[in-house]
């Protein structure tokens, strides 16, 4: 038997690693964290756009504002929620990759298959990104559920498209996590400290990305007139270093057709400037930039894994 | 008979070290043959250059003809391998485990579920094929891992410490389903180890593998006779020291009379051809002899010297 006439090895491995996921502990806290969130968020979010509805009509794409409206008594839209929680998603599923298999002693056994080394990997990554889909879909569908039932309001067409490719970048966003978690997983011998590792810059990031982007900012930024705006603009700029704020950016300008930019405006700019909603292909172009550097920001993170993990050797 | 594993001037460098040096190696089908050194003497890393898991500095492998570094798939269809300290996934069952590996291979799912209850039988685990990997013990790993390399119905079975951790009875039956798989099955094996007592019994041919050469190789009366010191005999007497020096006084080539390595025990250090001579001295002169044996010809004896041997040449 030739190499040539076996079917490849990584859809196997990703099955599995699938399947694992699926009936893992993890799986299960976390759909019930993202659930019991997402359902009390849409649940706020319904009732606040009911209490305003009747005044207000024409509000476009008002079924989208389930994921984007902050209203009492919880404390954030849903949109902001994923963009927290999604990192924690990628790292759970992403942190053990490897490093469970060496842990466990059984990556020997598995290279020993007829199957090749990036298979393994390959597999792993796909098979998470597996998981995360099924995860996002089925929240997305669980709030757009309880959406309909609080709101009475259906889905346009176009709202729908929104959702979905919404759904396509939060899955990407998460993407990024798992590349890196899984990163972790090949650099870091313990589960445990690869795991830390990854939490340690999904928080600091979090909690202190703006931060940071303000201050280096203000230090960075020339003094003068005119100082104010370029302060502003060279925050913008590093904020989104952090993929955080890209995925935010970008959820807002998908969920919402009034979003027109996402830097900094003068009020200049908005003088004399008409209001109308965005197409889905015109949000998607204010966002371009975003997505784009997601989607490298990505695939940066899977290639240093795989190739740190073709370089490793089996034992040890 | 045509060589099923071939290696030609095998050598692997990890910087300055090297763990495997000019290594010839070549076993034929139906072959058991016995890899046997201390620790780091670089048993596992010749095992992953035959399966092609670590490419060789230098030399060639040919494994059922192929080159593992440019035909790994082909090779590893065929090759069943237990990798020391053998591990499995701890939150599924042995039986799941077995089917993951049947999957990798391509296998046929009925035809893998029938083969994985027959081996799990074979290896004594049927009871606990359904119970999650984590709490097997360390001999019932080694034993899921058998069963695991025979999956595949593997050509070419490479065995890295399959005794290790497991029981006494664990060991024979082990060595037993080695022996039936070489005749019965006419699979090739290769057998890594330290245990040497234990691979000395199943073994057609051994080499011991010290520091990254193979410094002797044969059967083991071969490696036995190639020695060329002094003869030893480990006896068990009725009587004490004295008795044996009388009745080996007479005889030639006699060197030493000392306490053997077991309690209670005798070595006798002589030449060779005296051997004879002396066995007769002992049975004519009286003395009790309750058990009586060649302790040169114990593989861990040959093993010894030829470790000795090279550190003197090092030293």
């Amino acid at each position: 038997m030739s190499d040539e006439r076996m079917s490849p090895g990584w859809p196997i491995v990703a099955r599995k690693e699938f399947t694992d996921h699926l009936y893992s502990g993890r799986f299960v806290a976390l759909l019930a964290v993202l659930s019991l969130a997402g359902a009390g968020a849409v649940f706020a979010a319904s009732t606040g756009i009911r209490s305003i509805a009747p005044q207000t009509v024409g509000i476009p794409a008002l079924f989208l504002r389930l994921f984007t409206v902050t209203a009492d008594p919880v404390p954030f839209a849903l949109v902001v929620f994923i963009a927290f929680l999604g990192p924690l998603l990628g790292i759970m599923f992403g942190f053990d990759a490897i490093s469970g298999e060496r842990n466990q002693r059984t990556l020997p056994r598995l290279v020993a298959q007829p199957i090749h080394r990036d298979d393994v990997i390959n597999g792993k990554f796909v098979g998470g990104l597996g998981i995360v889909t099924v995860v996002f879909v089925a929240l997305t569908l669980f709030v757009a559920g309880i959406g309909i039932f609080r709101l009475g309001v259906v889905p346009t067409p176009a709202e729908l498209a929104r959702l979905g490719v919404w759904v396509l970048a939060a899955i990407v966003y998460v993407g990024f996590w798992l590349a890196l978690a899984m990163l972790f997983s090949v650099v870091v011998r313990r589960s445990a400290t690869s795991a830390i590792v990854g939490v340690s810059i999904w928080l600091g990031l979090a909690l202190f990305g703006n931060l940071i982007a303000r201050l280096a900012a203000r230090l960075l930024a020339p003094s003068g007139p005119g100082s104010a705006l370029a302060e502003a603009r060279l925050e913008t700029i590093l904020a989104r270093i952090s993929p955080i704020t890209l995925f935010s950016e970008a959820s807002s300008a998908l969920l919402d057709p009034t979003v027109r930019t996402t830097g900094v405006v003068t009020l200049a700019q908005l003088d004399r400037a008409v209001i109308s909603n965005l197409s889905l292909a015109q949000s998607l172009l204010v966002v371009w930039p975003q997505l784009v550097t997601l989607v490298a920001y990505t695939v940066i993170c899977f290639g240093l894994a795989y190739w740190a993990f073709m370089r490793q050797e089996v034992r040890a | 008979m045509s060589a099923v594993i071939e290696a030609r001037g095998l050598t692997k460098r990890y910087g300055d070290t090297v763990a495997v040096d000019g290594l010839d190696l070549e076993i034929g089908r139906g072959e058991v043959f016995g890899l046997l050194g201390p620790n780091g003497a670089g048993k596992t890393t010749t095992i992953l250059m035959l399966l092609g898991l670590t490419e060789p500095t230098e030399g060639t492998v040919r494994v059922l003809g192929l080159d593992p570094a440019r035909d790994p798939l082909a090779v590893k269809r065929r090759v069943g391998y237990l990798p020391d300290a053998v591990g499995f996934y701890e939150g599924l069952s042995g039986r799941e485990n077995l089917r993951y590996t049947a999957r990798l291979n391509r296998m046929d799912p009925t035809e893998a579920e029938e083969r994985i209850d027959v081996l799990l039988e074979r290896v004594g685990l049927a009871d606990a094929a359904d119970r999650p990997a984590g709490t097997y013990s360390r001999g019932m790993l080694q034993r899921l891992g058998i069963a695991d390399a025979l999956v595949k119905d593997p050509e070419v079975l490479i065995l890295d410490e399959p005794t290790a951790a497991i029981d006494p009875e664990g060991v024979s039956e082990m060595l037993g389903l080695i022996r039936t798989l070489a005749t019965e099955q006419g699979v090739t094996q290769l057998i890594s180890s330290h245990h040497l007592q234990q691979v000395q019994e199943v073994c057609d041919r051994v080499a011991i593998f010290v520091s990254g050469r193979i410094i002797a190789a044969g059967t083991t009366h071969e490696l036995a006779l190639a020695g060329t010191g002094p003869e030893r005999l480990e006896l068990r007497i009725d009587g004490d020291r004295e008795d044996l020096v009388r009745a080996l006084e007479g005889v030639d080539g006699v060197e030493e009379i000392r306490r053997g390595r077991r309690p209670g025990s005798w070595e006798v250090v002589l030449e060779r051809a005296a051997t004879g001579d002396a066995v007769r001295a002992l049975v004519t002169g009286g003395v009790e002899v309750l058990e009586l044996r060649r302790a040169s010809e114990e593989l861990d004896e040959i093993y010894h010297r030829y470790f000795q041997e090279v550190n003197a040449d090092v030293g």
